[in-house]
């Protein structure tokens, strides 16, 4: 389990010392977690590194899990989707379900926290135990909902205006609320296996056991097969970019077998890729962190084409890892990849494939544009900065004003 | 070098975290914002003259300011934006005197072109008004000569200086930066305050900044 000391040689000592300072106005406090799952999905995968590393902050950090069954999550799920965006049947018995198995957690769990986190809408509901106890409670919204259906949104609200404050991940993630709403981006975590530093000869094995030449460019998009991401617009970018460079294409990515939209897509992509040997499609199984961070490195410029986008932090990491990188500017892109700084933002296809051609035949350019990526992430994308937005959120729900002398 | 000048009040060092605060509405064109920009809190105004200068203060030339960028990159309006991000930041001594200028300057565009005004951008494409609250700490170590003080410099992270430079200039209504005030104030160093004061921190990146500072000062001390 890393250690925020471990952090140091990434973000400078004062960093570190900026975060104890902090957590010194908070020591004794207890901050509690409320989720609806303690493994898989990337909230538990923030919670799993951020509990301990406030823990280490001399907090006490606590994690639970709400109860329910399969009926439950299928309305959650359902939920999930439509703020979204994307069409469903929500009854009105799901939504009186989706309110007895909160009152059911709200009756059966522990509430210590003196601030209380409650991660998207599963838990939502047990904000009704704020009339009782008090204390100050966060809702923590990890989902896009800039287009959900407005019906569910507003039943959401209901619920969400009896908080103190709402987390989103960027400001146009946010709505009309009465309550403060604070923008906390995700972050990625340099220690981890897909982003810490990697030997030569690994990268060079990975390249080799998926055939792919390390002396020719290669072009990466690392991301689910899901038509969001766009690989077939992807492999269009790279036939337009071939008639000029002779370069490869690798398209890597997870998690399609139970998502039968994704199956149909990743066949797709195949049929599409299946007369070329340049283009490497790999479906990855699950905990292939260390083969992507890989790939990532061996790669001459990073692709993020998303058709929309929730945070998008795969351009982090490659921009963690000083790839140039091409991205669409949508969902969290713009603000990792800022145009001719620290990447290219694209609207196009044909404008994609002209920005990795530019790359491709200037490394110096791109050779900035990645370190200047890196120096962006480091700045603004790690853990650490991700620990540092708690810590004042927290230290801001007990002070007023904007202007705050600790 | 004669005798080393002591200050009777030292120089405090402080630093500053901010954290981002959303306020719900957005713009879709430059009449919105303008109506926004008119009554947006100050911590607004603030925010989205600085954030770029926080958040890429290790890029030079530093990008412009959120407005700029908006109505260069979203709107597409290139004049409007070469003027917002030509702004000489360091002409206003505090917020109210800022927004009065980025108001005249969206203003008198706007007069001369009143189709401006309501050309709107695409929805997810607006601009979304936020802004900062911004915590001071602090470092817990003070300074009362011009040695010590540049040993402290030199230590210090790019939030301390950014808080001495902007925060105390522009939002707390000092008129100038924390050094050059002490250096003049404390230590009758009127030439080197000025010098500092003559550096434009909104075109050097922070780590620049700091090390001009540092340079000047270590001339002054051993020539």
């Amino acid at each position: 389990m890393a250690r925020l000391i471990d952090y140091e040689p990434f973000v400078g000592k004062s960093t570190i010392e900026e975060l104890s300072l902090l957590a010194g106005h908070l020591r004794g406090k207890v901050m509690q977690h409320i989720n609806a799952t303690a493994v898989g999905g990337g909230v538990a995968e923030i919670l799993n590194w951020l509990v301990p590393l406030f823990r280490d902050l001399g907090i006490d950090a606590r994690w639970d899990v709400i109860k329910g069954n399969e009926k439950f999550f299928v309305i959650t799920k359902k939920i999930h989707n439509m703020l979204h965006g994307r069409k469903e049947e929500l009854t009105k018995e799901d939504i009186e379900y989706y309110e007895e198995v909160g009152d059911f957690n709200l009756r059966e769990m522990n509430f210590a926290g003196d601030f209380m986190f409650i991660h998207d809408p599963q838990p939502l509901t047990l904000v009704k135990k704020k009339a009782e106890m008090g204390r100050k409670w966060v809702w923590r919204c990890h989902i896009d909902s800039t287009l959900a259906e407005p019906s569910l949104w507003n039943y959401l609200a209901g619920y969400v205006k009896d908080y103190d404050a709402a987390i989103f991940s960027t400001t146009a993630f946010s709505k009309d609320l009465p309550i403060r709403q604070v923008i906390i981006s995700p972050s990625i975590d340099p220690l981890s296996d897909k982003n810490k530093e990697l030997e030569e000869a690994f990268i060079d094995r990975i390249l080799e056991r998926f055939q792919i030449d390390k002396n020719r460019p290669i072009v990466t998009q690392i991301s689910r097969f899901d038509y969001q991401k766009d690989p077939l617009g992807v492999i269009k970018v790279y036939r337009l970019v071939k008639k000029r460079i002779d370069c490869q294409l690798v398209l890597a990515g997870g998690g399609a077998t139970d998502d039968p939209e994704g199956q149909k897509i990743l066949e797709m992509v195949r049929e599409e890729s299946r007369d070329d040997p340049d283009i490497h499609v790999l479906l990855l199984p699950p905990a292939s962190d260390k083969e992507i961070n890989a790939l990532q490195r061996a790669s001459s410029v990073v692709l993020q084409k998303s058709l929309r986008e929730g945070f998008g932090l795969t351009v982090a990491e490659a921009l963690w890892k000083e790839r140039p990188v091409v991205a669409s500017a949508t969902g969290g892109i713009p603000l990792q990849v800022v145009h001719n700084y620290t990447g290219l933002l694209s609207h196009t296809i044909e404008g994609t494939a002209g920005f990795v051609k530019q790359l491709l035949q200037n490394p110096e350019y791109a050779k900035r544009l990645g370190s200047n990526g890196r120096e962006h992430i480091r700045q603004n994308f790690l853990v650490t900065r991700h620990i540092r937005d708690y810590l004042l959120l927290m230290l801001s729900l007990e002070r007023e004003g904007d202007f705050i002398y600790l | 070098m004669g005798e080393t000048k002591k200050a009777q009040n030292p120089f405090l060092f402080y630093t500053k975290l901010d954290l981002v605060e959303t306020l719900g509405k957005k713009a879709k064109n430059l009449q919105e914002l303008l109506e926004f920009l008119r009554k947006a809190p100050a911590s607004s105004v603030y925010y989205h003259t600085h954030r770029y200068l926080r958040q890429h203060h290790f890029l030079s030339p530093e990008p412009p300011n959120d407005f700029a960028y908006w109505v260069r990159g979203m709107l597409g309006d290139r004049v409007l934006a070469e003027r917002l991000f030509s702004m000489d930041i360091l002409d206003f001594k505090n917020i109210e005197e800022l927004r009065t200028a980025l108001v005249e300057i969206i203003e008198t565009h706007l007069t001369a072109n009143p189709e401006y005004g309501n050309r709107s951008v695409p929805p997810g494409y607006e601009f979304h008004f936020a802004k900062s609250i911004t915590f001071v700490l602090p470092l817990g170590f003070e300074t009362r000569t011009l040695e010590e003080f540049l040993k402290a410099l030199q230590r210090i992270s790019t939030h301390s200086i950014y808080f001495h430079m902007f925060d105390s200039r522009l939002r707390l209504g000092r008129g100038e930066n924390d050094f050059s005030l002490w250096l003049k104030t404390e230590l009758e160093e009127y030439g080197l305050a000025t010098k500092i004061s003559n550096l434009d921190p909104y075109t050097n990146t922070m780590e620049g900044l700091k090390q001009k500072m540092c340079l000047l000062i270590g001339k002054e001390l051993h020539g």
